[in-house]
């Protein structure tokens, strides 16, 4: 996207930026990209601070009250408690659920994402470092299952290993590493022959140092895109999952499980159980694409500036 | 050319075979489907009786030798909940799914091309930016989501359109459709649209980015220089070039569309080979599962193949000796 000159440019005068504050600037420059961000930053807190923004503990079923199940957003409770977001079938008010699942969700989606992008861009590093045999298999591997959609793969996954956390962040880092061990590769490919990588070894530098102080950090931007993108692909998997009943137990519902509950009522038109779950979601994927999207318009070298 | 689809086939082998030894393993380390398929008021004698007439009463590298004998010729055994050839069963079912596949396909084509075109055109308009903050939209909406959402507007508020369930087929070329009869067609319509949304907005931004890119070139600008029209120089000069990464990813999507379906399938009832795979999944049924997946590896790797092969033919620049394979 060519983007409108920064002030500084029009102004023909020279300011030294940090690259960081640079950095800022520019990704500053799409509000939408901002209330993205804005949003997410919301997300992330309601996500971590759950226990203490909820209403009620979703969990405890001691405080759950059959009474006060499927009540309309806005109804009031038996105990005189009024439910924002209505209750589901079991009397569980679906605010504290919804922020109790968005933790669940974002907990699977970061957790696998990191896991993957390690083990990505070690896999990819080395393969553009070693070259050979090693990088042959390696990038074979990535080709034979980058042609396989995910949700396949981590279904196949699922059905074999069984339902828990643990089990869909390995189906999520399975399907996600390919995607970053390419990128790596493929960074590590183009920033190895350029002359800093050169001079550092002209001065005799070991090669672990290379490639974890300059190539690594060098390669990242790309990488960068790549995680933001991923991680909304794997929350966005792991609801879709939890949806078809294959992805975590039914003891701590995240979002898709909150929304798969909800199907059995839509048809009798209690929407809120299905609807609500699902609008988290959305907001949740949405504010990392916006980010996701900012990021890779500003950290992309072919429309630099 | 023919080393290059001599090679493929070799791959396509290998990873038929390691995906068949993974979920033929797994699945038997999972559960006993014995215990989900005989009433529960069986006793002991009753469910050693269906063990050995499901052939699971051996060590399961022998059950998996069977499988590999019966394999190749043909027979992938017999699915444990309908006790007929579970090829048959999914061969059944995939009309359905492909129907609903290519009817995905062709909404998110007919619809994101144009779109993309626009958007690509007019970058910095009203009309462009509209489109490209739908389909970020598009991307971020759960697929499952969406389909509950038009049931819910379309079929539960408004009662426009059918939910769930397929309607009535005809015979097309031996194949049993119900996309070309009305009456047919309004229960294709939600379920195709919502496998269409996410597709719609993967190709109207890849439009986008193309048109983009290309628009810049010394072709497009030698074209306009000659005094060609406007119509010809997008109609024909840009769009042939476009064309080229659309096949390619057009072709791999249909593979991910029909992985998708599975989804799809399972919220509308649809009974194509995706919900089949669901439900058997849960009920423990091998041959259906290993089944499904052999058939819809090779569906992909077919796939690729012929993308592969028509991108040579599309962009006479690459020779397919050159693609590794």
């Amino acid at each position: 996207m060519s983007a409108p000159p920064t002030p500084a440019e029009t102004a023909g005068t020279i300011v030294v930026e940090s690259p960081l504050r640079r950095f800022w600037s520019q990704f500053a420059e799409s509000r939408v990209a901002l209330a993205g961000l804005a949003l997410l930053l919301a997300v992330l807190f309601i996500a971590l601070f759950a226990p203490w923004l909820s209403p009620q503990n979703p969990y405890d079923l001691g405080s759950l009250d059959l009474l006060d199940s499927r009540l309309a957003p806005g109804e009031q409770g038996i105990s005189g408690t009024t439910y924002l977001l209505g209750t589901d079938g079991q009397g569980r008010d679906m605010l504290s659920a919804i922020f109790y699942g968005l933790r669940v969700s974002l907990y699977v989606g970061v957790a696998s994402g990191v896991l993957a992008l390690a083990i990505g861009c070690i896999a990819g590093v080395l393969a553009a470092y070693l070259g050979g045999r090693f990088e042959q298999v390696v990038m074979r591997i990535v080709d034979i299952q980058l042609g396989f959609p995910a949700i396949l793969v981590a279904l196949v996954l699922l059905a074999v290993l069984g339902t828990g956390v643990d089990k869909i962040i390995i189906a999520l880092v399975t399907v996600q590493w390919a995607y970053y061990a390419r990128t790596a590769r493929s960074a590590a490919l183009v920033e190895r022959n350029k002359e800093y990588i050169e001079a550092a070894r002209a001065l005799g530098l070991s090669g672990a140092r290379i490639v974890l102080r300059h190539l690594l950090p060098n390669a990242l931007p790309p990488l960068i895109v790549v995680g933001t993108v991923q991680v909304a692909h794997a929350i966005a998997l792991e609801a879709t999952l939890s949806f078809l009943g294959l992805g975590l137990p039914a003891t701590e519902p995240s979002l898709g499980l909150l929304i798969a509950t909800g199907y059995e009522y839509l048809m009798s038109g209690k929407y809120w159980i299905s609807v609500y779950p699902g609008v988290a979601l959305l907001l949740t994927i949405l504010s990392i694409n916006l980010v996701g999207d900012q990021l890779r318009d500003v950290l992309n070298p072919r429309l630099a500036r | 050319m023919s080393v290059f689809v001599l090679r493929r086939l070799a791959q396509t082998l290998l990873v038929l075979f390691i995906t068949s030894v993974l979920v033929f393993g797994g699945l038997f380390l999972v559960g006993d489907p014995v215990e989900i398929l005989v009433n529960p008021t069986a006793d002991q004698i009753e469910k050693d009786r269906a063990r050995v007439a499901l052939g699971l009463d051996k060590p399961v590298l022998e059950q998996y030798l069977i499988f590999l004998q019966g394999t190749f010729s043909g027979d992938l055994g017999n699915s444990f909940v309908y006790a007929r050839p579970a090829l048959e069963v999914i061969f059944e079912r995939m009309p359905a799914t492909l129907e609903l596949a290519v009817l995905a396909m062709l909404i998110a084509i007919v619809l994101g091309i144009p779109l993309g075109l626009y958007a690509g055109l007019r970058p910095h308009g009203w009309g462009a930016r509209t489109i490209m903050a739908g389909s970020i939209l598009g991307f971020s909406l759960p697929t499952f989501w969406v389909g509950l959402m038009l049931i819910l507007v379309f079929a539960v508020t408004l009662g426009w359109l059918p939910s769930t369930g397929r309607g009535p087929t005809q015979e097309f070329l031996g194949l049993q459709l119900s996309i070309l009869s009305w009456d047919g067609l309004k229960y294709a319509l939600l379920p195709a649209t919502n496998l269409a949304l996410l597709k719609l907005s993967l190709i109207t931004r890849l439009t986008r980015a193309q048109v983009r890119e290309q628009s810049l070139l010394d072709y497009i600008k030698f074209a306009r220089a000659k005094g060609l029209s406007r119509s010809r120089v997008i109609g024909v000069h840009l769009l042939k070039n476009i064309l080229i990464p659309l096949v390619t990813v057009i072709g791999l999507e249909l593979g991910s569309v029909i992985a998708y379906a599975i989804v799809t399938e399972t919220i509308f009832a649809w009974p194509g080979m995706g919900k089949l795979v669901i439900d058997s999944i849960f009920q423990l049924d091998r041959p259906v599962v290993v089944a499904y997946l052999m058939v819809v590896v090779f569906m992909f790797i077919v796939i690729n193949l012929i993308v592969d092969i028509l991108y040579s033919v599309l962009d006479p620049r690459v020779r397919l000796s050159e693609v590794k394979g």
